[in-house]
């Protein structure tokens, strides 16, 4: 989906969001008589230290302002830029400190929502849309790990092994349902379901304090395990004189 | 080279992640979660042929640092390249939440520690490994926020690379040694995406230029280089603890000042020895070169010690 | 990959107090072992093996290291990346001598 036509189906009431440097989006926005921050990122542009850094600019100008302002992520990026230059220049600090910014947002009041309406991998998709409190993916959306080709490259299995086992399970395959199941992905939004808008007014109305995505990956039988573990090490941890031994 | 003194230490490299831990803890004093007889395995590796290790190469628990309650968390980078993954992410993640539900409790730890040493999410189980580094972010800044410092230690055999370069820079520490690695695309994943001569990855002082232990503590991605012994790294997570940035508007305010100048400062230059010239640092070129004494007087006078992280 | 139980009987128990021993790292052509006491004379050694048909190198190596050491009562996993077999008997001896130490 086109920039223009996204805004214009999530922001019907009106927004001011136009683009800025280096394929990144930014303005204002009304949702059921609201005002809220609008942040993006356009065209598959891979996450360079330039756009993270620009990004969250934005976002610890919204912190600063203290009204609490719900804030929006419109992404469609690739993954992290794959350069020497920007590997060189701490990619992992320009990366780590746009999760951080958007991390500390929802740790101070503001909701915080992703849109994913085109690409997202790799450190990107980490430093972008999971970082925000809920996650939406728009049918059509696609977001990956990594493609199959470089899993199988990798695991030195076949393309066709590959796929024929992604079709069996949604632990390593790119797409929207498979990281639906994981709990990445909140809700799948298809344009056939209806108007976009009303249906953000309603995610921006609930709130999210707690990271609960390994509880939805186990409901949706993605990630069985995860939720499980994390909760056995929190009761072991919590009384640490029974069931633990030295080794 | 290796100098004699140091050969007959018990190099952090060289160790495994359970003597690791036993190098940086107070003798005797950890106490596994989760351990080998508890059986929690990776139930994806079978559908690759694949054995599991008991630990699914994340040995987690709690221990003490000259008697002060500490979590710790490592990876064992020789298995599947101490990867993130279902059960080695969750694992993390539950320790992580765990030291923020236990604070001002009984129960309570001042620090965790995370002896980081992975090639990143495991590919396969890519979706769960690449959810595990987001919650292992919000873990462990929640975790500061609970006012707990998380100290990453890193100089393992896989670095800190993907998913572990951004969780490296969420951590309120960072210490690195020589053979320390950080990078999120690794060498080999540019080379192949990009060709050899955006990123030769055989060219292995390139290579160590551009991600190694010496170029991150210089321009301010580690906090902390030490030698590459285990007690190094223990003197250095033990005097660590004391001045470390909270989780605040005001830090990730400097933080984004600091990443701002860099690019302002660097964004042109094509290798390491550009930078450390523009930084007034003599014969840019030697300081790989360096002996770990002489490059630590170099970094006391030339490093960006900050404390915006 | 391969996954089967060895069973036999030692001459007498294991000498020694600890419980729980673990050793070794599952990286290629290497292996992880968890020795548990289990108490009796039995031997249960459980084998998940990534080299499949080898099973009778195991039998001979694992006849050997019950001669020598006698590990009655000890159950022990292995998980195993193509380790050779000096590397196992090695790690069997290993592990075997962690147990044998007073807890």
């Amino acid at each position: 989906m086109a920039p223009a036509d996204l805004l214009a189906a999530l922001f019907p009431e009106g927004h001011n969001v136009t683009p800025g440097a280096e394929n990144t989006l930014l303005g204002t926005a009304i949702v059921a008589n609201e005002s809220v921050a609008v942040l993006g990122i356009t065209d598959a542009t891979p996450l360079s230290p330039e756009i993270a850094i620009t990004l969250a600019g934005f976002v610890l100008d919204i912190i600063r302002a203290g009204e609490k302002t719900p804030i929006v992520l419109l992404i469609d990026t690739a993954s992290q830029r794959m350069t020497r230059r920007d590997e060189m220049l701490g990619l992992n600090e320009y990366l780590g400190h746009l999760a951080k910014v958007i991390t500390l947002a929802g740790a101070q009041g503001h909701r915080t929502v992703g849109i994913l309406y085109g690409t997202a991998a790799a450190g990107a998709f980490i430093a972008t849309a999971l970082a925000t409190q809920t996650l939406i993916a728009l049918d059509g959306a696609h977001p990956s790990v990594m493609d199959l080709p470089s899993i199988a490259r990798v695991t030195k299995l076949p393309l066709d092994v590959l796929t024929e086992k992604a079709a069996s399970t949604p632990i390593f395959a790119p797409g929207v349902v498979p990281l639906a199941a994981m709990g990445a992905v909140a809700e799948v939004w298809a344009a056939a379901d209806g108007p976009l808008a009303p249906r953000l007014a309603t995610v921006l109305a609930t709130s999210s304090n707690q990271d609960t995505r390994d509880v939805l990956g186990a409901e949706r039988g993605g990630r069985k395990q995860a939720h499980d573990v994390a909760l056995r090490v929190a009761a072991a941890f919590l009384k640490p004189a029974s069931g633990e031994g030295a080794i | 080279m290796i100098p004699k003194n140091i050969s007959k230490a018990a190099s952090w490299y060289e160790s495994s992640a359970r003597d690791r831990i036993n190098g940086l803890l107070d003798h005797g004093s950890f106490r596994e979660i989760l351990g080998p007889e508890a059986g929690v395995i990776s139930p994806h590796l079978a559908l690759f042929d694949l054995p599991p290790a008991f630990d699914d190469g994340m040995i987690i628990g709690r221990g003490t640092m000259n008697g002060h309650p500490v979590a710790i968390a490592a990876q064992e980078g020789q298995f599947m390249g101490g990867t993130f993954a279902e059960v080695s992410g969750a694992k993390l993640v539950g320790l992580l939440r765990a030291a923020t539900a236990a604070a001002d409790t009984a129960q309570a730890v001042s620090t965790v520690f995370l002896l980081l040493d992975t090639g990143g999410v495991r590919l396969q189980e890519a979706n769960a490994g690449e959810m595990a580094v987001s919650e292992t972010v919000r873990a462990l800044l929640e975790a500061r926020s609970a006012g707990i410092a998380v100290i990453a230690l890193i100089g393992g055999r896989a670095g800190a690379f993907g998913g572990g370069g951004i969780v490296t820079a969420c951590c309120s520490h960072v210490i690195i040694s020589e053979q320390g690695r950080i990078s999120i695309s690794g060498p080999e994943v540019i080379e192949t995406n990009k060709g050899a001569e955006e990123f030769d990855s055989r060219d292995r002082a390139l290579v160590w230029r551009v991600t190694g232990g010496r170029s991150r503590a210089l321009l301010g991605g580690a906090d902390s280089y030490v030698k590459g012994d285990v007690a190094s790294f223990r003197q250095a997570a033990a005097v660590t603890r004391n001045t470390l940035p909270d989780f605040s508007l005001a830090t990730l305010d400097a933080e984004q000042k600091r990443l701002e100048e860099r690019l302002n400062a660097y964004g042109d230059c094509r290798d390491t020895p550009e930078i450390w010239a523009r930084a007034g640092i003599d014969d840019p070129k030697n300081v790989s070169e360096l002996s770990d004494d002489a490059f630590i007087a170099l970094l006391a006078e030339k490093g960006h010690a900050h404390g915006a992280r | 990959m391969e996954k089967f139980t060895i069973s036999t009987r030692a001459q007498r128990p294991l000498s020694g107090t600890t419980r729980q021993a673990i050793l070794g790292v599952v990286a290629s052509g290497n292996l992880e072992l968890l020795f548990e006491r289990i108490g009796g004379d039995t031997v249960e050694i459980n084998i998940l093996t990534a080299s499949t048909g080898y099973r009778t190198v195991w039998e001979a190596v694992i006849r050997d290291f019950v001669e020598r050491t006698s590990p009655g009562g000890v159950r022990i996993t292995i998980h195993d990346n193509g380790a050779r077999p000096d590397t196992v008997m090695l790690r069997l001896m290993q592990g075997a001598k962690m147990l044998e130490m007073p807890s």
